[in-house]
């Protein structure tokens, strides 16, 4: 480990050298101003029993998730805090978070060049794939870190980031320490040959060093985990490219079933686009690549690293929440492309106002790998092939977007989608219980919105979800009037009428009333909400089913 | 919840304090081609600004964009305003805004913020949100969420502070 030590040196020394300028950004901040803001969130739902949906009853009947962040800025000086209140948790979230407190606080300042950051911090090191610290409130998600980060910038296009710490639990920290470095090169910055080059690149490099004490009385673990990986992009005028290769060291866990086979990964994606035509593919490998600060947690608890779906994010209702795809850590190979295009306003097949179309297809399969009978030697666990995928399909879906503007009232959005989710993989489970084998769906979605006068418009949405497996067919209707800038209303109908289980064909009928002035906005919801995925940002919770009356409001001020 | 309301009184009366005084924040992002680019770069020659928040994912911001998309020439014609797409895509989506943007031919001034660490600092909750900053660089205004025609009354704002006037 002493590599690593050496590498940290760097940003020290330039921490070091640039303190003794600290005093002169005190002078020039005490001339700013100070500015305060922050915003403001609460979430709270009174529970009402509801047999028919296998609600689960709610002792304290009513429950709310809240927060508050206040970040004062002063020129280079930063300082903010988060006050986080769960009385009790709503449902659906992490029970480990109770109570209140400040689980979110930082000071920060910056000066020519150098950045630092004391306390709580978010880092993201290139796509993520070795290290994430972020928050998606929303799902109750958190991993920040607590210690101290370091970046340099030199000005000339070589960037550096070094940080120690330890990752968030609930109202609590993580087991392990974590220590990763990052350095990044803008080539066409550093070389003033590479200037007007027409060809752009960025390379980068990371380490990221995990340490966890090892008391498990049966193995011999490893208490300190490397991991690195290397970047690239390149961009020459309409196209671009860009990988990242990443390898963990072994790394005994729970996820991984203890085995002791070090981890790789790798994500590849190409672009080209010019104005009115887009298209993206990708391609990613990742075996065995479950990175945590504590070897014994599971769920979405203290990841050090961000592995998302290489599949679409869709929107509609019955598309996103019922059978989405969520990366497998410890292996799979996905590919995905993503056309988008417009179709020329005023000819006759783009129409007066032209129209716009976005293609996807995705797919996922599991490691072409062996098993390796070995648990009693070295424990590699298996062998897998590189970038070749398996037999086990997880995962396909392709699916069509056209939209268009009729004439001035009318805007029409048609979607269709065909897709298949192996839920011996994914493991969802409704009121019929988890279905075992692939599951098979097309799913139609026509979205209307007619607008009564410039700032009155009602919208309507149509869908439907075909299946022969699982839960059967569904549909669901969305109405929604709006009267701009200030409110709103909608009611919503999901209907699983083609259940095989007659007395689950249920209705999930949800209706929203709300106000929006500004940064603040207040809504009122009431009615049955299904079990089923919450996602936000590509990582998804798995939500009960509930009735009752929810109050939200947000605040940015 | 006694705590709650406490740490809210504080908050508002600090404000309150300190007056409305709020400028675009030093956040280091990426722009759509890949360059580096610090928030204090939001500039427009003392033209209005507006940056908005929004995310391949989220429908109400695509629709937004895309019915702002319609008449924004004009606008900039008009006004001279300036808008900053703000993308909070993560590594999941970020590969495919560059595609998205230029497949449905935006010309806003695109940038990426993979890691919420420009929405954070701006204190944005939910996308859409859009904030207006005037001449003198200060946030003067701000907006959450899309519903169809609001553009309306944001252009009015925007109109108000080309002319130098001051919002109420």
């Amino acid at each position: 480990m002493h590599k690593p030590k050496r590498l940290l040196l760097l940003p020290c020394l330039f921490f070091l050298t640039n303190l003794i300028h600290a005093q002169n950004v005190l002078q020039e901040s005490a001339k700013d101003p100070l500015e305060v803001h922050g915003n403001f969130n609460v979430i709270s739902q009174y529970y009402l029993t509801d047999s028919v949906i296998a609600a689960p009853t709610v002792p304290e009947k009513f429950l709310m998730n809240g927060y508050a962040n206040v970040i004062a800025t002063k020129g280079a000086f930063s300082a903010g805090a988060r006050y986080e209140s769960y009385e009790n948790a709503l449902l659906g979230f992490d029970p480990n978070y109770k109570g209140s407190g400040f689980p979110y606080r930082y000071f920060s300042f910056d000066n020519k060049g150098l950045s630092v950051t004391v306390g709580n911090f978010y880092e993201q090191f290139g796509t993520g794939m070795l290290f994430r610290s972020y928050e998606e409130r929303d799902l109750g998600l958190d991993n920040a870190m607590d210690g101290i980060r370091v970046k340099y910038d030199l000005g000339n296009g070589v960037r550096f980031k070094g940080l120690v710490g330890r990752q968030r639990y609930f109202f609590a920290k993580g087991d392990g320490i974590v220590r990763a470095i990052d350095g990044e090169v803008n080539l066409n910055e550093a070389f003033s040959s590479w200037k007007d080059n027409k060809l752009k690149l960025l390379v980068g490099a990371n380490f990221i060093s995990k340490y966890q004490e090892d008391n498990n009385p049966d193995l011999v673990l490893p208490e300190n985990v490397g991991a690195y990986s290397g970047r690239i992009t390149a961009r020459y005028s309409d196209f671009s490219i860009t990988g990242e290769y990443a390898y963990k060291e072994n790394d005994p866990s729970t996820d991984n079933t203890n085995i002791y086979k070090p981890g790789q990964g790798l994500f590849v994606s190409a672009s080209y686009s010019q104005k009115g035509f887009g298209i993206n593919l990708s391609a990613k490998h990742i075996d065995n690549m479950s990175f945590r600060s504590d070897r014994t947690e599971g769920f979405n608890n203290l990841t050090i690293n961000y592995l998302p779906a290489l599949t679409k994010q869709h929107t509609y209702n019955l598309a996103a929440t019922l059978y989405p795809y969520a990366t497998q850590p410890t292996g799979e190979i996905a590919f995905q492309g993503d056309i988008v295009f417009r179709l020329k306003k005023k000819t006759w097949y783009g129409g007066k106002y032209g129209t716009r179309i976005l293609l996807n297809g995705s797919v996922a399969y599991g490691l072409d790998s062996t098993r390796v009978n070995d648990l009693n030697t070295t424990r590699q666990g298996y062998t897998a092939k590189f970038f070749s995928p398996g037999k086990e399909e997880y995962f396909q879906d392709i699916n069509l977007t056209v939209e268009r503007k009729l004439n001035k009232t009318f805007k029409v959005k048609a979607m269709y989608m065909n897709m298949m989710v192996n839920n011996l993989i994914t493991r969802y489970g409704g009121l019929n219980g988890s279905f075992g084998g692939k599951i098979y769906a097309d799913i139609a979605v026509l979205d209307v919105m007619y607008k009564i006068k410039p700032k009155h418009a009602l919208r309507a949405e149509f869908q439907a979800l075909w299946s022969d497996q699982d839960m059967g067919d569904w549909g669901t209707i969305v109405l929604e009037y709006t009267y701009s800038p200030h409110w709103f209303v909608a009611i919503m109908d999901q209907y699983n009428y083609g259940n095989s289980v007659e007395k689950n064909q249920i209705h999930y009928p949800y209706g929203t009333f709300g106000y929006i002035n500004g940064g603040n906005r207040i809504s009122l919801g009431f009615g049955r909400q299904k079990a089923g995925l919450f996602c936000v940002g590509g990582v998804c919770r798995v939500v009960p089913a509930s009735n009752g009356l929810s109050i939200n409001v947000t605040s940015s001020f | 919840m006694k705590n709650l309301i406490l740490i809210v009184t504080i908050t508002l009366s600090s404000i309150a304090a300190f007056g409305q005084t709020r400028t675009i924040p030093s956040v280091d992002l990426v722009d759509i081609d890949g360059n580096t680019f610090n928030t204090l770069e939001i500039l427009n020659e003392g033209k209005p600004i507006l940056i908005n928040f929004w995310a391949t994912w989220c429908s109400p911001c695509k629709r937004e964009l895309n019915n702002i998309a319609e008449v924004y020439d004009d606008w900039v014609d008009e006004t001279g305003v300036v808008i900053y797409a703000v993308s909070i895509d993560d590594a999941r989506n970020a590969p495919k805004v560059k595609p998205y943007v230029d497949g449905v031919a935006w010309d806003y001034k695109v940038l990426l913020d993979v890691n919420a660490d420009f929405r954070r600092q701006m204190g944005v909750v939910n996308v859409p949100h859009s904030f207006l900053v005037d001449k003198n660089g200060k946030i003067v205004h701000q907006h959450t969420s899309y519903q169809e025609g609001d553009e309306i009354e944001l252009y009015e704002k925007i109109k108000k502070l080309a002319n130098g006037d001051v919002l109420d």
